[in-house]
């Protein structure tokens, strides 16, 4: 795409530069740490599943075990222990598991010999890996066969009925009328929930648990739908909140396509423990990268928290931000799906503009990465009819800006959750503006010192003021001076603090170590 | 009396648009049934505009029918927080030096597991919405915004550590009812503790009603279209009342 803003190279440089010393300090901090939900993930990839007869995961259940016999014994690694008893008892995994829920602690058997340990993990490890190598390959042998039958950007829909067989019929339906992207959006509480759910689930407020189970229903559900459609559906679910890596483990293993998996958005708008998602985003992202699971990230959040024309450049150095600690996770370009938005008061003169230059930026600044766009949702009222419109406007910017992923607006945003025929309004009003636009991006050019370029320049100019002040103040105290989205968070303050677990001497976790050598990580212990 | 009909562009033609699903393909089958479907429920005569398939064995169909059901408007009663306009930002403050004489202390918060802010934040961030400032904003009130996702346990010990007069609530998920639960645990909490009184209790959200929040036991419920003068008002009047009563 020839460039229509003509910003500055050596000033979007510089803005990168500023994020590889942001993100330095911390990944000092990260490269030390693991956490519980690290141990877990790590766990869960081994083949730690099932639940004991309260619902208690599998994977919990070690590790409370090996909390309580010494917590010191989380500085090795929990896998080791888990190892051992597999190793010591000559279990498969799946006996294992079904002890472990009946009430066997794999914290009463003395430590075997290392050697023989490191052995037997390394043995699930391959096989884990190659679980996630095939889901990989299967994956792109399905997009090869539908190749260039998905739309530009990619059309994304939302599923948030609770039960996840109701998500299915609603899911397929959403197939039928044009969807690339489905994404079963999470029961509200989950985020904050320090275990992942077992099982298929049918109860949930304002959207669907997401387990392992769930993910395999889905899976099935939209690989039927989509070879009846003849295109390739790409599953979304969220390694977000208290239990990043585990689910994004899960999703590794069940070949979900995307993640929402941002580096700062449990801390500024979850209110978690500022070190424990450092840590969590770091491992989740390793995963997903080895996955091939396109990440989304969460820009926006700043703008529904604060005003979008003026936090503008809140977005921009989200985006730095998340792309510097993706690429630190071994996460590629073409993975990254940086977030924003389309969120501006629409009473705002030139508003349409405004929004215009902002995803052009976006575009110019990461031209690899699938953008994802977020439709109108602050300013969405009970009339549907002005709710239209102003997702046509959105559905226009997106497709003349070259946007990658397109979360669809609903005309009915501010009212209930989606109705079938919402979805279908939806659709058709992107497919008539998209195709009536097919080739517009190619055909215009901005005027030098016009409105937008004016605009973006100014953006990029705010950014990098910004980015400058963050990496004075540094990045974690930054958080808790209230420097990003208005919020402070203190740096001991937050959920999850207690699960941060200190690498010790001999910390053991194979799987960390491949994936890194894998994904050509360097640090890795 | 005051009779009234929709108009549609004749006085009492009754006309009305109607758009819904129906769990049948699409077709000529489909619109009869669509139209006969419409006429069942009391419209006059009915046509179908549009349809078109969703799924398989789902469409949609845009319709307008015509009813000759009227009301007296004068008998209507609306489901409004207070009959009075509401004060804007600057009359509040000195509303509330006047008539107070301190700074007010306001506590509000998305409780039990919803963790949408957008209501709360839209009343309390300095920003406000819409062009109307919100509490934090207001010079003579002491705002404190939780957040989300806060119990209300945890909202109560808030409230009382900074002496709070009013605490606001906010619910936007109502799906299978939890609003309804959150906000009577709420109430139910504070009249155990024998608190009920310390606060004025204010509910907010799209889908709340001040008729609802009152047989809650809420001072007062609003619902969309809310801005923040409109609960600072509600405050600092019931504030006066309270302290004369």
């Amino acid at each position: 795409m020839r460039t229509k803003l003509d910003l500055p190279a050596d000033r979007v440089r510089h803005a990168r530069t500023l994020a590889g010393r942001i993100a330095q300090p911390v990944q000092s901090f990260i490269d030390g740490h693991s956490s519980v939900t690290v141990e877990r993930a790590t766990l869960r990839l081994t083949g730690a599943d099932g639940a004991n007869a309260d619902g208690v995961p599998v994977p919990n259940l070690v590790v409370d075990q090996i909390k309580a016999a010494d917590p010191l014994f989380l500085e090795d690694g929990v896998l080791l222990r888990y190892v051992n008893a597999l190793v010591r008892n000559g279990d498969t995994v799946e006996a294992l598991n079904a002890k472990i829920a009946a009430g066997f602690n794999v914290a009463s058997l003395p430590l075997g010999d290392r050697a023989t340990i490191e052995k037997k993990a390394a043995e699930l490890v391959q096989a884990g890996m190659a679980r996630i190598k095939a889901n990989r390959q299967r994956r792109g042998v399905k997009q090869e066969q539908f190749k260039g039958q998905n739309n530009s950007p990619l059309l994304y829909l939302i599923v948030a009925t609770g039960n996840i067989y109701e998500d299915v019929k609603q899911a397929q339906a959403a197939v039928v009328q044009g969807a690339d992207v489905i994404a079963v959006i999470r029961t509200t509480a989950q985020s904050l929930l320090d275990y992942v759910p077992f099982g298929a689930t049918t109860e949930g407020f304002g959207g669907t648990y997401a387990t392992q189970e769930n993910f395999r229903i889905m899976r099935a559900a939209l690989d039927e739908a989509g070879d009846k459609a003849g295109r390739y559906i790409l599953l979304t679910n969220y390694a977000s909140g208290l239990c990043m890596p585990e689910i994004a483990a899960m999703g590794a293993l069940e070949r979900l396509d995307m993640m929402l998996n941002d580096s700062m958005y449990g801390i500024l708008f979850r209110d978690i423990n500022m070190y424990r998602t450092f840590v969590d985003q770091k491992f989740s992202r390793m995963i997903n990268a080895y996955a091939g699971i396109i990440i989304n990230t969460g820009e926006d959040n700043y703008l529904t928290t604060s005003d979008a024309f003026e936090k503008a450049y809140t977005v921009l150095a989200s985006q730095f931000l998340n792309e510097e600690f993706g690429f630190r996770a071994g996460l590629p370009a073409k993975l990254l799906g940086l977030g924003h938005a389309f969120e501006m008061d629409p009473t705002i003169k030139n508003g349409f503009l405004y929004e215009f230059a902002q995803a052009q930026m976006a575009r110019e600044i990461f031209p690899e990465h699938p953008l994802k766009y977020m439709p109108p949702t602050k300013f969405m009222t009970g009339d549907v009819f002005k709710g239209l419109a102003m997702n046509t406007l959105f559905n226009f910017v997106s497709k003349a800006t070259g946007q990658g992923i397109h979360l669809l607006g609903m005309l009915t945003e501010a009212v209930h959750t989606p109705f079938m025929m919402d979805r279908y309004l939806a659709v058709d009003n992107a497919r008539y503006v998209m195709n009536n636009i097919q080739d517009f991006a190619d055909d215009i050019e901005f005027r030098q010192d016009g409105i937008m370029v004016t605009r973006a320049h100014q953006v990029l100019k705010e950014t990098i003021d910004f980015m400058e002040a963050v990496d004075k103040t540094g990045l974690f105290e930054a958080i808790a001076a209230g420097m990003f989205a208005e919020v402070k968070r203190p740096k001991d303050g937050g959920k999850g603090l207690e699960g941060l677990i200190k690498k010790g001497p001999h910390y053991f976790n194979p799987f960390e170590k491949q994936l890194a050598a894998e994904l050509g990580l360097g640090g890795a212990q | 009396m005051n009779v009234i009909r929709p108009y549609g562009d004749t006085l009492d033609d009754g006309k009305v648009q109607l758009s819904f699903t129906l769990p049948v393909p699409d077709g000529a089958k489909g619109r009869e049934a669509a139209r006969k479907l419409v006429l069942s429920w009391g419209f006059l005569d009915c046509e179908v505009v549009h349809s078109a398939p969703l799924a398989d064995d789902f469409s949609f169909y845009v319709a307008y029918g015509k009813t000759e059901k009227s009301i007296d408007y004068d008998t209507v009663v609306a489901d409004q927080a207070s009959a009075d306009a509401a004060m804007g930002m600057d009359e509040c403050n000195e509303f509330i030096k006047q008539h107070i004489g301190r700074k007010v202390v306001v506590v509000g918060a998305c409780t039990g597991f919803d963790a949408h802010t957008v209501g709360i934040d839209a009343i309390m961030n300095m920003k406000g919405f819409n062009h109307h400032f919100g509490l934090e904003r207001y010079p003579e009130l002491e705002a404190y915004n939780l957040g989300a996702q806060v119990p209300n346990e945890k909202l109560i010990e808030f409230a009382l550590k900074v002496k709070a007069d009013a605490v606001l609530i906010s619910q936007v998920v109502t799906q299978k009812d939890t609003h309804i639960h959150n906000m009577t645990e709420f109430i139910e909490l504070l009249e155990a503790k024998g608190l009920r009184n310390k606060f004025i209790c204010i509910v907010g959200g799209p889908r709340i009603g001040n008729k609802l929040a009152v047989e809650l036991g809420y001072d007062v419920g609003f619902g969309r279209g809310t801005y923040a003068n409109d609960v600072a008002t509600f405050i600092c009047k019931k504030l006066l009342e309270k302290k004369q009563a």
